[in-house]
């Protein structure tokens, strides 16, 4: 049972009712999730004053806030880097270790030179289970080892993989709408 | 207050006292109205007993307006005054049209939003919508026997800040209080949802007049979340039409040069493909020219002049698959939504890709209506045992332009709605002391590909060297898809914000104005009107704090107590008098008054759900 008082500054872990770390229970997010929903929609003072319209719209706003942030692996990741004094600033520091830069580069050439949808879902195969190994990596560095530091460099890696992500998308999409 | 009130299941706190709250789909070809009777959804008839509205209104030179069924039957004939899919002008200009040449309008160029040049005078699409939707208000009064209380309105889930914007405003011209903007996609869900108690993730594929939708959406007791939205805001079952309607002119080695070729050849197209719905062939019957006009066509003519167009549709549904990151196993059902869903090629399209048989038991379309009538009953308060809760997303992303013309997104698309989420940027120049913000949205890199949706600037930054000022733009989209823009320098605290209207920019004055000139209300009756919103609100002030008070005074000092009862003693006494501005006064009094126990009453709401707790239950 819950007895401190939860508020709009409450951590997102304290408002989901989650364990503070990286392993979560997806179905138990979700759920935590609309439960909090049902309560503090805006939907359930359409008809009721400004002021309590105003508040619904603060608390939804933040329990979606956490809940997307705690179901998203990276985000969670990043998250947990933020709150142990750790904060990833990936704008200011963008030093990749090299073998890791030699990956994205080849990566990066074979979605170039891919010429079929085919071809490119291959390498989709490939990119994501690169990237649950390096969840796994994340996943025992916050929980077990509990090394911010490492788990940072981490979570950089991360930001490139799924900015690479969305690229491959795009191609992807470029392949399904040219004429059959 | 700040928690639902709960009454017995199936019952309402004040029988007598139920909110008329109905469902409007403002669609493309056809508009109508639905209300929860009787605990059941129902679509509202005319007088005639037709339920769908055609979304007609022609204007005469006398200042008479024809609209739906009247309206239609001489598009014809007086094809210019008579505005039919005017669904597809909302929030757009020239540019945004597709196949304009092919419109038999007069289009008038605005900023922001064009208008429309008819034999009744200039008309901006959005008086035309309101036209539209005053004639359902009517139906729905007429039916109902009272005034409405509100209404929810439909849109495609395809619809950005400044379409959503136009027909939110359309609503209030035609005196409606909206009560929420809902996604169509979402309302057919709803429809199925409690009509089947489905559970699991469903798409919604909603092929209308003049738009396309793909939704996909996870049902679990009552709650809709909406995980993906997709589709395309200029395709629709007209493009099958024209299509048809070129092949003919093609075939003929014929030209429609004049507006009512044109039109009447467009009808004739869309017969032809409703007579192909059940039968293998059918003849295209009509007048181009003065000359007469008999073809046959086969439905397997038909279904290859139209197949990229339902290639279109399959795009645009793989597309908002891999948005939700799922697979077609995932799916458990598709919902077909929108009388173009009829045709048997998309149907057998829409079966092929989903590998399941669509679902299409509730009538397309009625079916969106229905759902946005159980949503309006459920926040007009009526349904307080309810239990369906709408999670919605954003369709499109927003962001603001940086520097060399690219777009920064900072609400990616599909995003939980209401949601706010802010991004710092810092200045370019040493000693700026001004930012200008430019708002848009869309999926491209690049400013120029995506809309525009307001400019403002940020001024009085104190002077810093270039980098050195931390500028944290927040984006706040509220439960209706509408944005909030606000900026602030986190040294200096100079703040700027803006609510995100179309550049059209409809202000209130501009929209009493339009409410006197298209009603012609006599003053006498705007006071009595104001006087009487006045005096419900305030009852539903003081209803709903009296509920509050007997669950939860405990959490105030006796001296907040006595100052709440002293604010609502005003209320009562003010409550008879002739003056609406006194009795609104007094009602936001005790509205601002009460507004930190809401605080603590939605705290204490929360808890309880967290410490496992239904407040059903409490």
């Amino acid at each position: 049972m819950i007895d401190k008082s939860l508020t709009l500054a409450s951590t997102d872990f304290e408002l989901l009712d989650a364990p503070h770390r990286f392993a979560q229970d997806r179905a138990a997010l979700d759920a935590r999730w609309k439960q909090l929903q049902r309560e503090a929609h805006p939907d359930n003072f359409a008809a009721q004053s400004a002021a309590a319209q105003r508040l619904a719209m603060q608390w939804s706003v933040r329990i979606n806030e956490a809940y997307q942030r705690l179901k998203d692996p990276l985000k969670r990741a990043a998250y947990l880097c933020e709150l142990g004094g750790s904060p990833i600033n990936a704008e200011n520091n963008t030093a990749m270790p090299m073998h890791f830069l030699m990956q994205q580069m080849e990566w990066r050439e074979q979605l170039d030179a891919a010429t079929s949808g085919a071809e490119v879902a291959a390498l989709s195969a490939e990119v994501q289970v690169n990237k649950r190994e390096v969840l796994a990596r994340c996943e025992d560095l916050l929980d077990r080892q509990h090394d911010l530091t490492q788990a940072v460099g981490q979570v950089r890696a991360l930001m490139f993989i799924e900015r690479f992500c969305d690229d491959i998308d795009t191609r992807l999409e470029h392949f399904e709408t040219l004429p059959q | 207050m700040a928690l639902l009130q709960i009454s017995e299941p199936g019952q309402s706190p004040n029988p007598h006292e139920r909110r008329l709250a109905v469902g409007i789909d403002l669609g493309t070809t056809h508009s109508l109205v639905a209300a929860v009777r009787s605990g059941v959804a129902e679509c509202l008839p005319d007088e005639q007993g037709r339920v769908l509205l055609p979304s007609v209104v022609r204007y005469l030179a006398d200042g008479s307006r024809k609209i739906g069924h009247e309206g239609r039957s001489a598009m014809a004939q007086d094809p210019q005054n008579t505005i039919a899919s005017v669904k597809r002008f909302m929030g757009r200009n020239r540019k945004d049209v597709i196949a304009i040449a092919s419109l038999p309008y007069n289009f008038i160029d605005k900023p922001g939003m064009l208008a429309l040049a008819t034999a009744g005078g200039e008309k901006s699409p959005v008086e035309v919508s309101a036209d539209i939707l005053a004639t359902l208000r009517y139906r729905a009064e007429d039916s109902l026997g009272d005034d409405l209380y509100g209404a929810v309105i439909t849109v495609p889930a395809y619809f950005d800040d400044a379409q959503r914007q136009a027909t939110k405003d359309a609503a209030r011209l035609a005196g409606l209080n909206v009560l929420r903007l809902i996604n169509e996609p979402t309302a057919a869900a709803i429809a199925y949802g409690l009509d089947n108690a489905s559970e699991g993730v469903y798409a919604i594929y909603d092929l209308g007049g003049g738009t396309f939708d793909i939704s996909i959406l996870r049902l679990s007791k009552g709650v809709f979340e909406v995980i993906a939205t997709g589709g395309d805001s200029s395709l629709g079952g007209d493009d099958y039409d024209r299509a048809l309607a070129a092949k003919v002119l093609e075939q003929l080695e014929l030209q429609a040069d004049t507006p009512s070729d044109k039109a009447s050849l467009v009808i004739a197209a869309r017969a032809c493909k409703e007579a192909l719905t059940v039968a293998g062939s059918a003849e295209l019957v009509t007048q181009v020219g003065g000359v007469d006009i008999s073809l046959a066509v086969s439905r397997s003519l038909f279904e290859a002049l139209t197949a990229s167009l339902t290639t279109r549709t399959i795009v645009a549904a793989r597309k908002a698959l891999r948005d939700a990151k799922l697979t077609i196993e995932d799916i458990k059902g598709v919902v077909m939504v929108g009388g173009s869903t009829r045709m048997p090629q998309v149907q057998a399209a829409v079966g092929a890709f989903f590998r399941c048989e669509p679902l299409n038991n509730l009538n397309p379309d009625e079916v969106v209506a229905l759902g946005a009538a159980i949503q309006a009953n459920q926040l007009a308060g009526n349904n307080t045992a309810g239990e369906l809760l709408l999670l919605d997303v954003i369709p499109l992303s927003l962001g603001i332009e940086t520097m060399g013309g690219l777009v920064e997104r900072i609400v990616p698309r599909n995003q939980t709605i209401p949601t706010a989420m802010a991004q710092d940027f810092t200045t370019y120049q040493d000693g700026q002391t001004a930012l200008a913000l430019h708002v848009v949205q869309g999926e491209r890199d690049l400013v120029a590909d995506c809309r525009s949706l307001a400019r403002f600037e940020l001024r009085g930054i104190p002077p810093m060297v270039a980098g050195a000022a931390r500028i944290r733009v927040t984006f706040t989209v509220d439960a209706d898809g509408l944005l909030n823009v606000s900026a602030r320098e986190q040294v200096s605290g100079v703040e700027a914000n803006i609510d995100v209207k179309p550049s059209y920019g409809l202000d209130d004055g501009q929209i009493a104005k339009m409410l006197q000139e298209s009603f012609s209300t006599a003053q006498a009756d705007m006071r009595a009107r104001a006087l009487a919103e006045a005096r419900l609100e305030a009852d539903r002030l003081l209803l709903a704090i009296g509920t509050a008070l007997d669950a939860d005074s405990d959490l105030l000092t006796d001296s907040e107590r006595d100052s709440i009862q002293a604010l609502i003693k005003g209320v009562h006494e003010v409550h008879a008098l002739e003056d609406a501005a006194v009795v609104e006064a007094a009602t936001k009094a005790l509205a601002d008054g009460t507004q930190s126990f809401a605080a603590i009453r939605m705290n204490r709401g929360i808890q309880q759900a967290l410490a496992g707790k239904n407040i059903e239950t409490v």
